[in-house]
């Protein structure tokens, strides 16, 4: 069936059944126009979920995405982009080795990341992880402010082949 | 003992690769002879690697240290409930596992199969066959031999990782491992079912079964999983969206999705195409879960050792994935569906929706934890997502399909009147509304929670409803006293009923994720004496006082343990330990880092959760983290109704074949009528 003559079935049968009368088409190209109908519906309530899908992962990838990062690829990032502050990311590196300071009163942990080229200090509030020491290999999550700091919510301490999670803090 | 494990593997392996060749000889060319031949390699390659498996078991609990992999995972001091654990502990045994296990579930398929549907066994035999000969290859061939022998024996091994020292750990890698294993069965019928062209619904029968086990095992193993997270990790929560556990995830979903829509099929002739979409998207899934884990693609907390494995799984991966769909293609002019869809407001489309949704949900999932890979290959930058994406992508398509769950099953198949809609729906949409107006009065106002508990009532109140009809026409019909009326009910239905058993596990498991929202948390450190306070989210004042440390040797450990006393609105309601363990070995010398034993105290409605984070040097000073977490028994007893539910659909018997496919014949006719009660 033409797409036109479809409408125009469509459109009879709207009007006739919507009147009580529904004997105006023959049975099969009622079926038919029905069965297009519902398809036609599905598609739609199909592409509202794939849509909606679509849009949640979209948007939460440019909520909560965050940036890994090396410290010489954040420098140069910053080069590039002087307002690349506040910002969610990861940074992965090494610990410097002596740079740990801990404040336990205030549970507060101080200390400088380095993958040899590039150096930033960070500050942690929150419960060191088990395998935390300074010759370890960590991913800090957290922002780097315009004091030049890393201010983490996270540090993730790697262990071997393996991340151990810190407890949240 | 290793010389008989490296004789039994390669045995496997040429026995495998044996009845892999003459399955698909015998199957394209009808050869009696060839299939027998293929049957029995399929046994005799599980007897094989039953022996490989028994053989690293007497190793292990011999403390045969010159085989490396027992020296990596065990120790002398090791408790003997762990030890058997051992096996897949590491990479190398875990391999030995699954294919043992895979052939296990080959020949078990063999065994079982109904013989109406054994025209396609000899295909299943050759695809399990060569699927376990392919794990074995990985062994044998990429470094990764459990019989490995070093060339000198150490006095001691290296002892199992404290965190797999956990009653947990010894049944959920099983269960998980289980799971994944077993969707290769209804992945190798439907690839029987392809290359024979046998594409009736006779293949669907014949892998229902198998696929709702892998599902049941996948689901005890998933919940496993989060216990153990929760009791062992000590990060206060059960689920993270950490990559492995999304792996696991993935093939879940969409197998719920299949366990679906092949009702559609059944009933319809609709979907096939999808259907086998989906079978082969799970077995990809699976194998794409252990190819993650192993090959140290992406960062996890579960990973194994990074390895060469991981280029094996890659390459098996997309191997499997362009063949499997190649064939598929070239199938697709014999999957013409046999009827269409005739209204929206039907139980076909609801369905509909409902795969649609999983399948989403799988897609944002994948995505998500691929995300790091993606972003780095097209932007040059990577960029990581956590749980937050996960919760902000998950938690509104999860209520979506909890409404489905709803829907789905009330509504008539073809078509829906509105006299239909308003006999199903109207005592539910009245406790939906119910819920939300007491839980409104009740002072919640978190939009998410809200949704999951009115959605649930809604989905609740279908179900009893369906209960409350079914049993008073049985105890009307037949005069049967009402709990008889409700066995029955439920034995002469078993998909039906079962089915409404596992949705009310999963309304419980939704209402329980909900719980979450309202934890609460407060760190502090305390001198002995001191006390930190916590508002529970219903309204009580928790005051843990810290009384002190204490530190003692234990089996295998050096243990500093901290008490507080916990009273709730002032009145004392006990004391809780939590214990920071450090492991050492038979000498005193530690080994591994130091782990976290977790205080749990549980009631229905929360459970009180603290962590000893650590203690200020040389003082009894001690840092601690408190946790209230609400509901979280509820996420247990979710998914042993999940479970129960599974079970009882699964459960053979309900009459024979003829008689049931005349039941669904029986079925159709009446909805295509009206609905009866």
């Amino acid at each position: 069936m033409k797409p036109a003559r479809r409408l125009h079935f469509a459109f009879m049968e709207a009007y006739h059944t919507s009147h009580g009368f529904s004997g105006w088409s023959s049975e099969s190209e009622r079926r038919y126009n029905q069965a297009m109908k519902a398809g036609m519906k599905f598609a739609l309530g199909a592409v509202l979920i794939v849509g909606s899908v679509g849009y949640l992962m979209a948007s939460g990838i440019k909520q909560t995405g965050q940036y890994f990062l090396t410290p010489s690829e954040l420098s140069q990032k910053l080069a590039s982009d002087p307002t690349f502050y506040d910002v969610g990311m990861k940074v992965g590196a090494n610990v410097v080795p002596g740079s740990v300071t801990r404040d336990v009163a205030t549970q507060t942990i101080a200390f400088r990341i380095t993958d040899g080229s590039a150096t930033y200090p960070v500050i942690y509030k929150g419960l060191a992880p088990d395998t935390f020491n300074d010759s370890v290999e960590v991913v800090v999550e957290g922002r780097l402010q315009r004091d030049g700091v890393i201010h983490a919510t996270d540090v993730l301490a790697k262990c071997g082949s393996r991340y151990e999670s810190v407890p949240k803090a | 003992m290793t010389l008989l494990g490296n004789l039994a593997l390669w045995v496997a392996f040429l026995l495998g690769a044996w009845s892999g060749i003459t399955g698909f000889l015998g199957g394209a060319r009808a050869r009696n002879d060839l299939i027998v031949s293929s049957r029995h390699g399929v046994y005799a390659m599980f007897g094989a690697l039953a022996v490989a498996t028994l053989s690293l078991e007497v190793a292990l609990f011999r403390h045969d240290f010159n085989v490396e992999y027992v020296a990596a995972y065990t120790s002398r001091n090791l408790p003997t409930f762990y030890i058997w654990s051992g096996l897949y502990a590491g990479q190398k045994g875990s391999l030995l596992f699954w294919a043992t296990v895979l052939a296990l579930f080959g020949a078990l398929a063999q065994w079982l199969t109904a013989p109406r549907h054994r025209i396609y066994l000899p295909y299943v035999g050759a695809i399990t066959s060569l699927v376990a000969a392919f794990f074995i290859s990985v062994m044998l061939f990429g470094h990764s031999n459990p019989f490995e022998r070093l060339a000198y024996t150490p006095i001691d091994g290296r002892g199992l990782n404290p965190q797999l020292q956990n009653p947990g750990m010894v049944f959920h890698p099983p269960m998980l491992y289980l799971g994944y294993i077993s969707i290769t069965i209804p992945f190798a019928f439907a690839m029987a079912a392809l290359i024979s062209k046998r594409l009736d619904v006779d293949w669907l029968v014949a892998i229902r079964k198998w696929t709702l086990l892998s599902w049941l095992f996948l689901s005890v193993g998933i919940c496993l999983g989060m216990w153990w997270a929760y009791v062992e990790l000590g990060w206060g929560g059960y689920w993270a969206w950490d990559p492995v556990e999304n792996a696991s995830f993935l093939p879940w979903l969409t197998m719920t999705a299949f366990l679906h829509s092949v009702m559609i099929q059944e009933k319809r002739g609709m979907l096939k195409k999808w259907n086998l979409a989906l079978i082969i998207g799970s077995w990809l899934l699976s194998i794409f879960g252990t190819f993650i884990t192993r090959s140290g693609v992406i960062a996890s907390v579960h990973s194994f050792t990074q390895s060469s494995v991981g280029y094996f799984f890659g390459a098996f991966l997309v191997i499997s994935a362009v063949a499997s769909f190649w064939l598929y293609a070239r199938r697709l002019p014999l999957l013409q569906a046999e009827s269409t869809l005739e209204s929206l407001v039907s139980r076909e489309a609801s369905f509909l929706f409902n795969n649609l949704l999983l399948v989403g949900i799988a897609f944002s999932v994948l995505w998500g934890t691929l995300f790091p890979i993606i972003s780095e290959a097209v932007t040059g930058t990577k960029i990581t997502v956590k749980a937050p994406f996960f919760n902000q992508v998950n938690i509104p398509l999860g209520l979506a399909l909890l409404a489905f769950t709803g829907i789905g099953p009330l509504i008539a198949w073809r078509r829906s009147s509105l006299p239909n809609l308003r006999r199903q729906f109207a005592v539910p949409a009245a406790a939906c509304v119910f819920a939300l107006l007491v839980m409104l009065v009740a002072g919640m106002r978190d939009f998410y929670p809200l949704m999951a508990i009115t959605i649930g009532a809604f989905v609740f109140a279908t179900i009893v409803q369906e209960f409350v009809r079914g049993v008073s026409a049985r105890h009307r019909q037949y005069q049967e006293a009402w709990p008889l009326a409700f066995g029955r009910l439920i034995a002469r239905n078993r998909r039906r009923y079962g089915g409404y058993i596992v949705h009310t596990g999963i309304v419980v498991l939704f209402i329980a994720f909900a719980g979450m929202a309202f934890k609460t948390e407060e760190q502090a450190t305390l001198r002995p004496g001191e006390s930190a306070t916590l508002r529970s989210p219903y309204g009580w004042t928790y005051t843990f006082t810290h009384l002190g440390v204490s530190q003692f040797d234990a089996l295998n450990r050096q243990v500093t343990a901290a008490t507080v006393e916990v009273a709730r609105n002032g009145k004392r309601v006990g004391m809780m330990t939590t214990e920071k363990r450090q492991h050492v070995d038979a000498e005193g010398n530690p080994t591994f880092q130091p782990s976290t034993e977790v205080g749990i105290r549980s009631d229905l409605r929360e459970d009180l959760y603290i962590v000893l984070a650590g203690v200020v040097n040389g003082t009894e000073q001690a840092v601690y983290r408190f946790t209230i977490n609400p509901l979280v028994w509820w996420v247990w007893y979710g998914g042993m109704i999940v479970a129960f539910g599974g079970l009882i659909v699964m459960w053979p018997g309900g009459g024979a074949v003829s008689v049931r496919r005349e039941q669904a014949g029986y079925t159709v006719k009446l909805v295509a009528e009206e609905k009866p009660s």
